[in-house]
């Protein structure tokens, strides 16, 4: 493991209006962490983890702080240079996939290519070749309502890999899915992981937390614990 | 605009909600074809109305003898007008705009014009050559009646093609002598008239008339055409001869029934005013339907947009900009009013297709009702602009969904 840090955050700050009063969510968050980490990130509901989530993912602004990603200063950017950036360097996984219902695999893989004006002809080649990766190449054609959960998850795996990105956000990966497939799922983010790409997770199963290296338990918007796994 | 992925999506939520998609469009087809109908229609309206017009110049003013209806320095009133040679040449001077006039009058007797053995009855205008011009008749061989015939006192006719079908039976009539009223006259013209009134007629020299039939200076009507004098100037000309016939022929110049003045510039002028109303109330009602249209099909964009939120959530997670999703909502918007508005265009030509050949009666106020292309180019415009605008306001809506709300499970 290099010591390069791909995000960094520093006393960042985030509160909520809820009606008339404020929800302090982050509190003067610190976290580091390096390229080619595999991270997860435990907390009850509440303690602030999918706020950390949504800020790391550029899907929602912070109050005050510094959030640097890839040594970019992420900050108040515009709907547009978000964008640009989620396209470039973040790979999104979601629990309940949210995958495109009129799409079949193949189109759902190749969609953030698209946004990167690549040819048709170009990011289906490449789609395909990420299914065949993920052993859905059979499935290319198949719509998402015909496929099982764990397929389904491995397709929007497959999503976030193919735009390269240097980061997997991935919110609940296994919650929709059985354990057995859950163990696959995370066979898979170990595989991305050896290839250098950072990978973190959200969740709140200890066993699917047990598989990283380094798991950092929030609480009330301060993180309360923060280890790295001796294998 | 032309990208194979963005109509594929397109057509991948039209297809997913069909019934609500034709329910949308109908709204804006059923406003496009009331436009369409409306409008044809209105044109139908202005053609009937202006075909009765056609078979006189537009511009002319014609004035007819009446019976005063008042007393005037002690006569009675009911007293007949009786017009003359004179007034035909005061009317000459007074209106220095005038380009062609006429006066006119008849003949005593029947009126039977005869070849040979072949004979008919026909009306017999006797004219000044001017007549060709106000009653806007097409000479379709030889000459009218010319001011060397009038001066001469010549015994030539200008008749018509249904006096020559009649009576020639296909034979050349020109420099042929028909008798009217068993005077021998020589045809110098055959000519055709819109107004089929004015077809079954023979027009001699006024002067020659008078000579032969009348030995008198009695004239009917004087006419003319106005030049190129306003509506409001027309007023003025017919207040200016009112007063001068009333000078003449000694009676009120408020009695309005001593000599009667068809201004036609001025009805034309009125019509056109009144279809310009016609066509400003026509648009008025077709964009409020069309209106009502747009809010339909603005309405369905913003459940679309409700419904995709997780979807354009995604998309925009990873990496799909704002302008990309307004372009896919403002497409769609579009692309439903564009196809549900031609048809609405398509069915509305089409009914005034079928309608039309039963309003092809030249007698009819009504003819001819269609649709051009200025109007199916103004549909099309406004269909654009009204898809664009249906899909404004919730394409702004779906631009700003943030992902994080979008992607949130429930």
């Amino acid at each position: 493991m290099n010591n390069v840090p791909i995000i960094t955050i520093s006393e960042v700050n985030k509160s909520y209006e809820v009606g008339n009063n404020k929800l302090h969510v982050l509190k003067g968050l610190n976290l580091t962490i390096n390229e080619g980490e595999m991270i997860s990130i435990m907390g009850a509901s509440g303690s602030g983890k999918s706020t950390l989530l949504n800020i790391l993912g550029i899907l929602d602004n912070y109050d005050s702080g510094a959030y640097h990603l890839n040594n970019t200063f992420i900050q108040n950017l515009s709907e547009k240079k978000a964008a640009y950036y989620r396209n470039q360097y973040i790979g999104f996984v979601f629990q309940s996939f949210n995958l495109i219902s009129f799409k079949n695999a193949m189109e759902n893989v190749a969609l953030p290519l698209y946004y990167q004006k690549v040819s048709r002809r170009k990011r289906n080649a490449i789609a395909m070749e990420y299914l065949d990766k993920m052993g859905l190449k059979d499935w290319a054609t198949h719509m998402p309502n015909e496929l099982s959960g764990g397929q389904k998850q491995r397709i929007a795996i497959a999503r976030a890999m193919i735009s390269k990105p240097k980061v997997i956000l991935a919110d609940e990966p296994t919650g929709a899915l059985d354990s057995k497939t859950s163990l696959e799922v995370m066979d898979i983010f170990d595989e991305i992981n050896a290839q250098g790409i950072t990978i973190i997770i959200v969740t709140h199963e200890r066993d699917i937390a047990e598989r990283t290296k380094r798991i950092i338990h929030l609480k009330d918007g301060v993180i309360e614990q923060d280890y790295y796994k001796l294998n | 605009m032309f990208d194979l992925d963005k109509w594929q999506e397109i057509f991948a939520t039209i297809q997913k909600n069909k019934l609500r998609t034709i329910l949308t469009g109908f709204s804006v087809a059923w406003g496009i074809f009331m436009l369409v109908v409306l409008l044809g229609s209105g044109v139908g309206l202005e053609n009937g109305v202006k075909k009765q017009f056609e078979g006189d110049a537009t511009n002319s003013i014609s004035l007819y003898q009446g019976q005063t209806s008042m007393p005037y320095q002690g006569m009675q009133s009911g007293r007949p007008v009786q017009f003359t040679n004179e007034d035909f040449d005061r009317t000459r001077e007074l209106v220095k705009q005038a380009d062609h006039i006429s006066a006119r009058t008849g003949i005593k007797g029947t009126g039977i014009i005869a070849y040979k053995n072949q004979y008919g009855s026909f009306d017999i205008a006797c004219v000044h050559p001017g007549t060709q011009y106000i009653e806007e008749t097409d000479i379709l061989e030889g000459r009218f009646v010319n001011e060397t015939d009038i001066k001469d006192k010549n015994k030539v006719t200008a008749i018509s093609t249904i006096v020559r079908d009649e009576i020639f039976k296909g034979k050349k009539p020109l420099g042929e002598f028909v008798k009217v009223s068993g005077v021998p006259f020589k045809v110098v013209g055959v000519f055709k008239d819109k107004n089929d009134r004015d077809n079954r007629r023979i027009y001699l020299p006024i002067s020659t008339a008078q000579m032969i039939f009348n030995g008198s200076n009695k004239i009917y009507t004087v006419a003319f055409t106005t030049g190129d004098m306003t509506a409001e100037e027309s007023v003025k000309t017919e207040e200016l001869l009112r007063a001068s016939f009333a000078k003449r022929h000694k009676f009120n110049v408020e009695d309005k029934r001593a000599i009667w003045i068809q201004n036609n510039l001025q009805n034309f002028v009125r019509m056109l005013g009144l279809f310009a109303g016609i066509r400003m109330f026509v648009w008025i009602i077709g964009i409020g339907t069309i209106i009502a249209g747009i809010v339909g099909v603005s309405n369905i964009m913003i459940i679309v947009v409700k419904e995709r939120t997780k979807e354009i959530g995604v998309r925009k997670a990873i990496g799909a900009t704002p302008g990309s999703i307004v372009g896919l909502i403002l497409l769609e918007s579009v692309l439903i009013t564009g196809v549900a508005g031609y048809i609405g265009l398509v069915l509305g030509v089409g009914l005034l297709e079928l309608m039309a050949p039963q309003f092809s009666s030249p007698d009819s106020y009504f003819l001819n009702p269609s649709a051009d292309f200025r109007i199916a180019i103004g549909a099309t415009i406004l269909l654009i602009i009204a898809g664009t605008l249906a899909g404004l306001i919730p394409a702004r809506k779906a631009a700003k969904i943030r992902p994080i709300e979008a992607l949130r499970d429930e």
